[in-house]
């Protein structure tokens, strides 16, 4: 018996009784869908996360003064005065995994302009601070080294700063107030967005410094900015800064360190794991939720071969061999779960974009995801079809046919 | 009545050559149906032959046995014992497949409940068998077009049983019977649910193809249809009790014409 054969009795079955054949689909339909949503949210949420980090700087070390305990408990505070700027000087020359490297401090203050003033973060630090977090200008430009030597009044302002002192007015060229002291505007930064539930955009830099001397009074770091060629590259930065740090900062074997050192690689990389946990238990529930559609394939199909026992005694008295009819089943579960497993990419993709666009992650609809799910229907119709398929194909045609 | 119509008890066959084969021959069949204590002995020692061209007519009270007796020339079932030889084939020999290939090809089935496939058209249903056979596509549509033709139907292909009399029901089963063109027909009271007039009619169908060489073996309760074959078989107690030719043989063709038309 040819398969278009086999296959035009099987779509017949299913026409035939379509609100099951729907109500059967649904749960291959909801599995599928669920799988491909699931995934697609996990790795959207990683994309995401990766996002918000490399926007913190491409491949960046932050090197903070203070220890942090270990496990996190306590980050590096930045109070301690451990960090000077031969440090500085002495990573760019001793760690050949750093290309750049940007010291800072920070403090905050009020900022003045006209009748308007805001609270802020003022970042005292080198030209090399925009290279390392990779920080483009909205107008204007940055200081320039000669500012940090001359520890110039200039500054450059975060968006949120801009829209909060010039709404609707230019703000390069203007000179605002920083406590006391006036400081020419001389270029306005691109907006970053949140990262870490912190507004980078709400932000003053100036001459590292114009900040230590006109404003803090100090001459300590609070951090510095590394950066290094490539990802791969920055572990190594961080072990080589590490050495280094402790070998200037006179630390004994055995002693914590009086600084932290933390690689955007390895926060990513934590993100990332935690993301990638997170996809795996909602793909995982998302597959059960597709095996328990299977069993409720198997179910109906089981159903389907008991109603039409005398179908299947008409056919195998007619001449169908146990094989045919066993095909014919097996087909009938395979194209329910093949045509639920289509609607349910369907369902899961647009359902990806629906999510996707209504938190603002990026829109990730993972080919395997849809490509394993719509195999792994087929593989459900096989394995749950089988039992039922294989059930009406044992069966007497004698009693098939004497069965009520 | 002619002489080559000849019935052949089992015993009297036992020198017969390869040429004069009967197409069926069952020597002591037995079938008991187990049913927890009590067995029931539904046939007890079959032994006969049916040549080819024959149509015989299987009487019999209820209970005598000629259904199980069908069901295993139709190799629906199997004796408990005994042999069945079709076209000189052993069956008990055969596995489950070349089973399926015998009742697709070499007989054609005709159920008393008519057993057609609901919501399925007439055309349809009569092309079912060639689906199970090597039967290309275009062929398929032309035979069962053909069968139904045969039958009487040829205007009704498109209805589903639904929408179908019991007599074109039963015709329409005729029909898939004969789609394979197979050398067997056999009938388990094909008129048991008919009237009288659609009785003769689906006898006048059975003695035409018998004509053209179509062996046939029915079952009837009713002696008036017995009367339409060339030889009985009287079943009682799962033995056979008479083996007869049919004398004063009535032609369907010609009782239509003494009957009443009702409407099909
Ligand atoms: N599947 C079965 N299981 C148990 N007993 C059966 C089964 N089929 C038939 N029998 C018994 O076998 C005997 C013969 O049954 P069979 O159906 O052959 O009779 P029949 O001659 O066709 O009767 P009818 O004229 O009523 O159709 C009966 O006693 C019946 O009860
Ligand atoms: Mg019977």
């Amino acid at each position: 018996m040819d398969f278009l054969a086999i296959l035009r009795i099987a779509v017949r079955a299913l026409a035939r009784n379509k609100m099951r054949s729907i109500l059967t689909m649904l749960g291959i339909i909801i599995g599928v869908g669920a799988v491909i949503a699931m995934v697609g949210i996990g790795q959207g949420a990683d994309q995401a996360m990766q996002k918000q980090i490399a926007s913190l700087g491409a491949n960046m070390l932050y090197v903070t003064s203070g220890s942090a305990r270990f496990g996190g408990a306590r980050l590096g505070s930045g109070n301690t005065k451990t960090l000077v700027s031969s440090d500085v000087a002495a990573i760019l020359k001793e760690c050949p995994a750093v290309t750049a490297a940007a010291p800072g401090t920070q403090t905050s203050a009020q900022v003045v302009f006209g009748n308007d003033n805001w609270g802020t973060r003022v970042t005292g630090t080198t030209p090399e601070y925009f290279r390392v977090r990779a920080w483009d200008f909205a107008s204007g430009t940055g200081f320039t080294q000669n500012d940090v030597t001359t520890a110039a009044n200039v500054a450059v302002i975060g968006e949120t700063v801009r829209k909060n002192l010039f709404p609707g007015s230019q703000a390069v060229g203007q000179t605002i107030r920083i406590g006391t002291l006036p400081f020419l505007v001389v270029g306005v930064l691109a907006a970053k967005g949140q990262s870490a539930g912190e507004d980078q955009d709400d932000t003053i830099v100036a001459p590292l410094t114009t900040v230590q001397k006109k404003i803090t009074g100090q001459p300590w770091l609070r951090f510095i900015l590394v950066s290094a060629p490539s990802r791969s590259l920055s572990y190594a930065a961080r072990e080589q800064m590490e050495s280094l740090l402790r070998d200037r900062h006179r630390i004994r074997e055995g002693e914590a360190d009086d600084f932290t050192v933390r690689n955007l690689a390895d926060i990513a990389d934590v993100a990332s794991e935690a993301s990638k946990i997170m996809t795996v238990l909602l793909g995982s529930i998302a597959a059960i939720s597709l095996l328990v559609g299977g069993v409720g394939i198997m179910n109906i199909m089981l159903v389907s071969v008991t109603e039409r026992t005398r179908e299947i005694g008409t056919r195998l008295a007619i001449g169908a061999t146990e094989s045919d009819v066993q095909k014919q089943f097996l087909l009938e579960a395979v194209l329910l779960c093949l045509l639920g497993g289509l609607i349910g990419i369907v369902v899961g993709v647009s359902s990806c974009f629906l999510i996707a666009t209504f938190v603002g992650w990026p829109i990730v609809t993972s080919l395997t995801a849809i490509m394993l799910s719509a195999a792994f229907s087929i593989c459900i119709g096989v394995f749950f079809g089988f039992y039922p398929a294989q059930k009406a194909a044992r069966l007497n045609p004698i009693d098939a046919l004497r069965y009520e | 009545m002619t002489v080559e119509h000849q019935n052949i008890s089992a015993t009297s066959r036992e020198a017969g050559t390869k040429v004069d084969e009967p197409v069926l021959r069952v020597h002591d069949l037995h079938k008991l149906y187990q049913m927890g204590d009590n067995a029931v002995h539904a046939l007890r020692g079959i032994s006969a032959s049916v040549m080819k061209g024959e149509f015989v007519a299987v009487m019999g009270s209820s209970g005598s046995g000629k259904s199980t007796f069908m069901n295993i020339l139709g190799c629906l079932d199997k004796p408990t014992s005994g042999e069945y030889r079709l076209e000189g084939v052993d069956v008990s020999r055969l596995d489950k497949k070349q089973l399926a290939g015998i009742r697709n090809r070499k007989i054609g089935f005709v159920f008393q409940g008519f057993n057609l496939l609901a919501r399925t058209t007439a055309l349809e249903n009569t092309e079912l068998p060639t689906l199970y056979s090597q039967v290309s596509k275009s062929d398929r549509r032309e035979r069962a077009i053909a069968a139904l033709q045969m039958v009487g139907l040829g205007q009704r292909t498109d209805h589903f049983p639904s929408q179908l009399s019991g007599g074109q029901q039963q015709r329409v089963a005729i029909a898939r019977a004969l789609v394979n063109k197979p050398s067997i027909l056999l009938a388990d009271e094909p008129t048991g649910n008919l009237d009288s007039r659609t009785s003769v009619e689906v006898m006048e169908i059975f003695q035409n193809l018998n004509e053209q060489g179509l062996t046939i073996i029915l079952v009837t309760h009713e002696p008036d249809i017995a009367q339409f074959a060339k030889r009985v078989l009287v079943f009682r107690d799962g033995k056979i009790r008479r083996d007869e030719n049919v004398k004063d043989r009535a032609v369907a063709a010609e009782v239509l014409k003494t009957m009443p038309v009702l409407e099909d």
